[in-house]
């Protein structure tokens, strides 16, 4: 074996390291560190010339074992390691030593911070001997996606695949695709109509022959790794054969059961027990609510519905089914929930009549929405005055911190809107901050305030009935400091606009774990580096984009879309992909066969060969996680990468100073 | 630096969760005391026993050990191993003559740098208010003889 030649390059991140550690100081102690031929620093290491200066030593120096105390190696670990594999050494045989993140970036004093980078950097020099050379192992990639959610991000995204001619398969929980985006009325700044700029695509999807469209269907399971996901997914029961329903709608006439809030018009209109979400919906097919549907409840019904279906689609005996895909790329586009601004009680939402969200606002003023698009009050009397309340479950610390980025926005084309169809009636704006920042949104704003709305800053304080006046008798009165003039106001309204924020999906923390990633501090879908990597996440294979990410406007989404489609296709192109060869290898010659790690492999990657009687490794299956090391009585099993020796010698370089 | 006693840490980080917990703290410049090296593994399943030995043997104090939530495991359960062989860990150490105390599991996500800063400071303080452990001293200065003194104890 040649012996250990190891070469220390230390990164002063322009200041970001070299601000808190003594740079000049470490570097001349590492040169000084058994089996360190030689040890530099460097500006910035991960530039040109500090890539160039790894790739000459190895070169000229014959150096074989390299360790970079830099940033993290989730940051630039593939980048050094492949300067050191352009230069002839296994890429295995580099450590990085993470001095930013760990050390200079969360210590206060220098003297200490110096100090710890020594151990930390200590601990990878004792590291290195025990390295050793590994080929990423090569798999191939089915070359389909799956996008989960079949909104605008997910639709975009599946279009932009199927375009390249991959198979896609797009799964929607709800009976049709379209998302939020399907219920808006306008959208901002342009106005255009949303079901004008949406439904084209939706149509382009369910027709594509790439697209396998998935509705009323739920992801179960989610097993493999990148290139070779299994997927389970559950496709629910709708009582109806969608292969020989046209979407007639005859079986909506006849149904008996018709007072049913409809979830599409939030529960301001009604719909029947078997319904079709909307009439641009696709698929076009009937869907029986199980819960609401009298036959399916074991009541008694003539079932008029069967009587009224002529291709005698429906079939009460339907059951769900579970469904496995394989796919190499998975996008996750499940996007948001509007926030329920029922718990902010002074808003008096749900107590009082024609307090609303900007969801039902949305739906009251689409023309195919529950009031034909007339913007009335619960008495189908026009509004004389309407408050729009912004910033409600957003950007307050007692529920969301976070600004949801859509509601000035929306707002604004709220009073645009309702200037257009009422122009008599007064608008108020009441905003903390206006937040224009898109192209041509600051635009909008100043045409709004020619448009004779009334901006109004400052927090709604309270939303009340309670009249001090005979002009707030029988109205809503919006109370609110006005912070610019400096005055308690009291705004007599017909119709209060609450502009609730966005928050992540009620069940995006169990998604994420169906799906082996996490979610950010604000329970939306954690991207695997929020400005260089904001599609991915950090499950190899796993894209995110809209507003499961965070909440954003729909031009946003439909590029984030993008994003992510090129990021699947960046994988599902090749005919085979690299993976961590970081995996468990069991020595046949030590294995007594006693089954542990069998037992406790979580993929069900060990098997037991009852011919040699020892434990076998599957290494395709393997995904590296070393529980069965830990767990074997005897330290047989070993993974590659994480081998005792090498954390055995990590502990020793770190408590050595 | 004070005259204070300042505990030697060792922090075990599962690579997935822990470690992007603590890079999160880095890159929000949260401030905590320096006694702690991390060290990464894939998983806070592959955490042996041994591992933690070694590192009192090599004159730790305290040792860390970090991993994903419950349910947010990068492999499935991997964590919940982690949580099932802690208790034992602990009991076996402490009829070592460990204090209890001198090892902690805690769960830090990825989205945790605030949580990972707070859990450093405090077992900093936990293992300030223990005192020195000294096992790595009596080990390196009995090493010499402890051949010998393993012969005398086994009976032949």
């Amino acid at each position: 074996m040649p012996e250990d030649k190891i070469a220390v390059y230390f990164c002063h991140c322009g200041s970001n390291i070299a601000g808190k550690v003594d740079v000049e100081k470490v570097t001349a102690w590492a040169a000084e560190q058994p089996n360190v031929v030689v040890s530099r620093e460097y500006k910035y290491m991960c530039s040109d010339p500090g890539q160039d200066l790894i790739k000459e030593d190895i070169q000229k120096l014959g150096v074989n074992r390299v360790v970079v105390a830099a940033c993290s190696p989730t940051m630039h670990e593939p980048t050094f390691r492949k300067a050191a594999s352009d230069a002839g050494l296994n890429p295995y045989l580099l450590q990085m030593a993470n001095v930013r993140e760990h050390c200079s970036w969360v210590t206060e004093d220098k003297d200490e911070a110096t100090e710890k980078a020594k151990r930390i950097l200590n601990a990878q020099i004792h590291r290195l001997p025990f390295n050793e050379a590994l080929d990423p192992i090569e798999v191939p990639v089915n070359p389909a996606v799956m996008v989960v959610g079949g909104g605008i991000a997910g639709i975009e995204a599946a279009l932009k695949l199927s375009a390249t001619g991959k198979k896609v398969y797009l799964v929607e929980k709800q009976p049709s695709i379209g998302g939020h985006m399907a219920m808006f009325d306008k959208t901002f700044p342009t106005l255009d109509c949303a079901a004008c700029i949406l439904t084209p695509k939706m149509s382009a999807a369910g027709k594509d022959p790439n697209i396998e469209l998935l509705a009323y269907s739920e992801v179960e399971e989610v097993d493999g790794y990148v290139g070779n996901f299994k997927v389970k997914v559950r496709k629910k029961a709708r009582y109806v054969n969608t292969d020989t329903c046209t979407g007639c709608a005859a079986c909506l006439e006849a149904c008996v059961v018709r007072k049913v809030p409809s979830e599409f018009d939030q529960g301001l209109g009604k719909r029947t027990a078997i319904y079709i979400p909307f009439p641009q919906a696709v698929p076009l097919r009937a869907t029986i609510d199980a819960e609401k549907c009298l036959t399916l409840k074991g009541k008694k019904c003539k079932q008029p519905c069967t009587t009224a279906c002529g291709p005698q689609a429906i079939d009460f005996e339907q059951q769900d089914e579970v469904l496995d895909f394989e796919v190499g790329a998975i996008i996750m586009a499940t996007g948001f929930e509007l926030w329920d601004p029922t718990p902010e009680t002074r808003y008096s939402y749900g107590q009082l009549d024609n307090v609303i969200t900007s969801l039902e606002f949305e739906r009251i003023s689409n023309a195919s929405g529950p009031t034909g698009g007339h913007i009335v009050l619960k008495n189908g009397e026009a509004p004389k005055s309407v408050a729009i309340l912004h910033c409600v479950g957003s950007r307050d610390e007692n529920y969301q911190e976070h600004c949801s980025r859509v509601c000035c926005m929306y707002s604004l084309k709220f009073s645009h809107l309702i200037k257009e169809h009422l122009p008599e009636t007064e608008v108020y704006e009441l905003y903390i901050d206006m937040r224009a920042y898109g192209k041509g949104y600051e635009e909008f704003y100043k045409r709004l305030m020619d448009e004779g709305v009334h901006f109004v800053r400052g927090r709604a304080a309270e939303v009340s009935s309670v009249a001090l006046s005979p002009e707030e008798e029988g109205r809503l009165v919006v109370k609110v400091e006005d912070t610019l003039l400096g005055i308690v106001r009291r705004i007599p309204a017909d119709m209060v606009i609450l502009s609730s924020g966005l928050a992540p999906a009620k069940d995006a923390k169990s998604v994420a774990q169906t799906f082996g990633f996490g979610c950010s501090a604000n329970g939306f879908y954690l991207e695997r580096h929020p400005k260089l990597e904001p599609v991915s996440t950090v499950t190899d294979g796993i894209f995110i984009a809209g507003c499961c990410q965070y909440p954003k406007d729909i031009p946003d989404t439909v590029a984030q879309a993008g994003a992510a489609a090129a990021g699947a296709l960046a994988l599902v192109d090749n005919p085979t992909v690299k993976v961590e060869p970081t995996v468990s290898y069991i020595d046949p010659e030590k294995c007594c066969g006693c089954h542990i790690c069998v037992s406790v492999c979580p993929h069900t990657a060990i098997q037991y060969n009852e011919e040699k009687g020892v434990a076998e490794v599957i290494t395709a299956a393997c995904k590296g996680c070393g529980v069965c090391v830990a767990a074997c009585g005897s330290n047989v099993p070993q993974q590659a990468g994480y081998l005792d020796d090498q954390i055995f010698a990590e502990i020793e370089g770190a408590m050595a100073l | 630096m004070s005259d204070q006693f300042e505990p030697r840490l060792i922090g075990f980080l599962c690579r997935w969760c822990s470690y992007n917990g603590a890079d999160l703290a880095g890159t929000a410049r949260l401030k905590y005391p320096p006694n702690m090296v991390p060290i990464k593994t894939n998983c806070s399943g592959r955490i042996d026993p041994t591992h933690i030995l070694k590192a009192f043997k090599e004159g730790a104090d305290g040792v860390l050990i970090a991993g994903c939530h419950p349910g947010d495991c990068h492999y499935i359960n991997g964590n919940y191993r982690t949580a099932g062989r802690y208790p034992l860990m602990e009991k076996l150490l402490e009829q070592m003559g460990l204090e209890h105390g001198r090892v902690r599991l805690e769960w830090v996500s990825a989205a945790e740098g605030e949580k990972f800063q707070h859990v450093v400071t405090e077992f900093t303080e936990q293992i300030r208010a223990l005192g020195p452990l000294g096992w790595g001293e009596q080990f390196h200065d009995e090493s010499a003889e402890s051949e010998e003194a393993t012969k005398e104890a086994v009976p032949v």
